[in-house]
């Protein structure tokens, strides 16, 4: 099996897919997404790479997959994997059908969920907190925007069943379509699992990293890896790491129905650029699908400025203090109460990357840079109140000013940034479905 | 007395979903891997030391095969709700680079 890259419209040369197609592959996929880059692109509904990025990517793999009659397979499509996510994977592959003349047999599973179906999930005591998380309550399943589960290798194999050698499938725990593929082959659940996992980031598991595609064999005793880029090779060692990528623990993996453990596993260099792995665990739990979900809290404005003053930087949180007060007194003055809207200072060059992580407190510095983001119900009320903020920011007093012109120096014109509407990861929760397939429904068309 | 920063392969910080941050120490070798282990000091409570969390709630694996510890811990605040820094998770390895190991 082929992993193409660590995510569609991430990229690979072309010459290492061509070499793994001459290998005979018994499917080519990629992995679609992730929830790494933050709640926007499932709350928006927008995809994580861009459109040409995509097609690019993708027209590359179907039109070897077409010419070979093997299947390909892209999860989590779009990014987020909800229902937009699918359609624009689906319209763009459609395209490149149309521009080569590639017919064949797509199966689109569906991931994005019925807020009524979750409800009675809910009732029926079926969802279940995760990680410390307070129970689910129904008001969370209507304020969110989206919420998808993330589907197992089942649906993949159903499709593969039902004869479709294309398969675009929503939000998807990432190992999914080549566990599918090695279990649809008779290849047990543990090996399959684990050559998911090794293949989803694809050469991440390989020196040097880089978005390059991977190779994967399953048998039923031991899972192979090879980087299909002369350049690059697996060791026992790039291996190793790639089952700390991402997860909380490298030995035990939560899946869908099971957990696959490694904590037995034997990583032996089989040549100088291909990794062996035997000795992979899958215990099996009850089923249970995690479920992801984003909901709007409000829009965004922001400005961006920096004081390269001594004096100021010498006082910044009595001058951020006193920032914070005015800005207040002003917005209050339009009658607006401060519940209406939150005002995030980030200071850059202080704490700005870890907050209150940040075991620095006093270090010296001789610029600092203020992200200021006003959040509020409307963008109209977000502008409002950065736009005071900026003007305090500028012109606020403090005890040994010297430059009394402005605090700070404003590097666009104009200043203050829209950034919409904004998301927040609202779910945390897995439910209990009556089997695998049920959340995922599985449309099949003939391109 | 080194510091992680100079004996350390790598020292490294990433999201594990979008609740969850996880912390990856990297060795070149088993044998850099065991003398840091047999000092004792990476472990659960240097970690909830350094990022202000409690002991019990830190997951901590030492994972030999990559030479390696990994820890996960809460987000301080969910990638990318509002107030947060760093929506990958990836810039918050700062504090372990100055850990001193006794080796």
């Amino acid at each position: 099996m082929v992993s193409a890259s660590g995510i569609l419209g991430y990229g690979f040369p072309e010459s290492s897919l061509k070499a793994g197609l001459s290998r005979k592959p018994h499917m080519i996929g990629v992995d679609g997404g992730s929830s790494d880059p933050g709640p926007h692109y499932l709350g928006s509904g927008k995809t994580l790479s861009s459109r040409l990025a995509m097609k690019r990517d993708m027209a590359l793999l179907l039109q070897g997959a077409i010419a070979n009659r093997i299947p390909m397979m892209i999860g989590t499509c779009g990014g987020a994997g909800g229902e937009p996510h699918l359609q624009i994977c689906a319209e763009i592959l459609r395209e490149i059908a149309r521009e080569h003349d590639l017919h064949f047999k797509l199966a689109l599973i569906h991931s994005e969920q019925n807020k009524a179906w979750l409800k009675d999930q809910l009732q029926a005591d079926r969802i279940h907190p995760l990680g410390g998380a307070a129970p689910l309550t129904e008001s969370v399943i209507d304020r969110a925007e989206r919420i998808v589960g993330m589907m197992g290798p089942e649906p993949y194999r159903a499709a593969l069943e039902a004869g479709a050698q294309v398969i675009l499938a929503g939000r998807s725990t990432d190992p999914a379509p080549w566990a599918a593929l090695a279990m649809h082959h008779g290849m047990p659940p543990a090996q399959a699992w684990f050559a998911g996992k090794m293949l989803e980031c694809a050469c991440n598991a390989a020196l040097p990293k880089k978005h390059d595609c991977l190779m994967g064999t399953v048998a039923p005793d031991y899972v192979e890896v090879e980087p299909l880029n002369p350049e690059l090779r697996c060791t026992p060692l790039s291996v190793a790491v790639q089952a700390l990528h991402e997860n909380a623990s490298p030995i035990i993996h939560k899946e869908p129905g099971g957990l696959l453990d490694t904590s037995a596993c034997e990583i032996k260099a089989h040549t100088e650029r291909a990794v062996r792995v035997s000795g992979m665990q899958w215990r099996p739990q009850p089923y249970t699908i995690k479920l992801e979900g984003a909901e709007k809290v409000g829009y965004s404005a922001i400005t961006f400025a920096g004081t390269r003053d001594p004096g100021l930087i010498a006082q910044i949180g009595d001058f951020i203090r006193a920032v914070r007060e005015s800005v207040a007194t002003k917005v209050a003055a339009f009658q607006v109460s401060p519940e209406e809207y939150r005002l995030v200072l980030r200071l850059y060059g202080k704490d700005g990357v870890m907050g209150e992580w940040e075991p620095l407190k006093d270090a010296t510095t001789h610029e600092i840079g203020v992200l200021a983001e006003a959040v509020a119900n409307t963008q109209d009320l977000a502008n409002v109140v950065i736009s005071v903020t900026r003007v305090t920011l500028l012109h606020t007093d403090f005890p040994g000013r010297m430059c009394k012109e402005g605090n700070m120096a404003f590097p666009f014109s104009p200043s203050d940034i829209e950034r919409g509407a904004i998301y927040e990861f609202s779910l945390r929760h897995v439910v209990e479905p009556r089997d695998p397939y049920e959340m995922f429904p599985i449309e099949f068309e003939n391109v | 007395m080194p510091k992680l920063k100079d004996i350390a392969k790598a020292c490294k910080s990433k999201n594990a979903g979008p609740f969850e941050l996880t912390l990856d120490i990297m060795f070149d070798d088993a044998a850099t891997f065991d003398k840091v282990r047999k000092t004792g000091v990476i472990s659960p409570q240097l970690i909830a030391d350094l990022y202000r969390v409690p002991v019990e709630s830190v997951v901590f694996t030492e994972f030999p095969p990559a030479h390696a510890y990994k820890a996960t811990i809460a987000r301080r605040i969910a990638s990318g709700a509002v107030g947060d820094t760093d929506v990958y998770g990836a810039q918050q390895h700062a504090p372990l680079l100055d850990v001193e190991i006794p080796i």
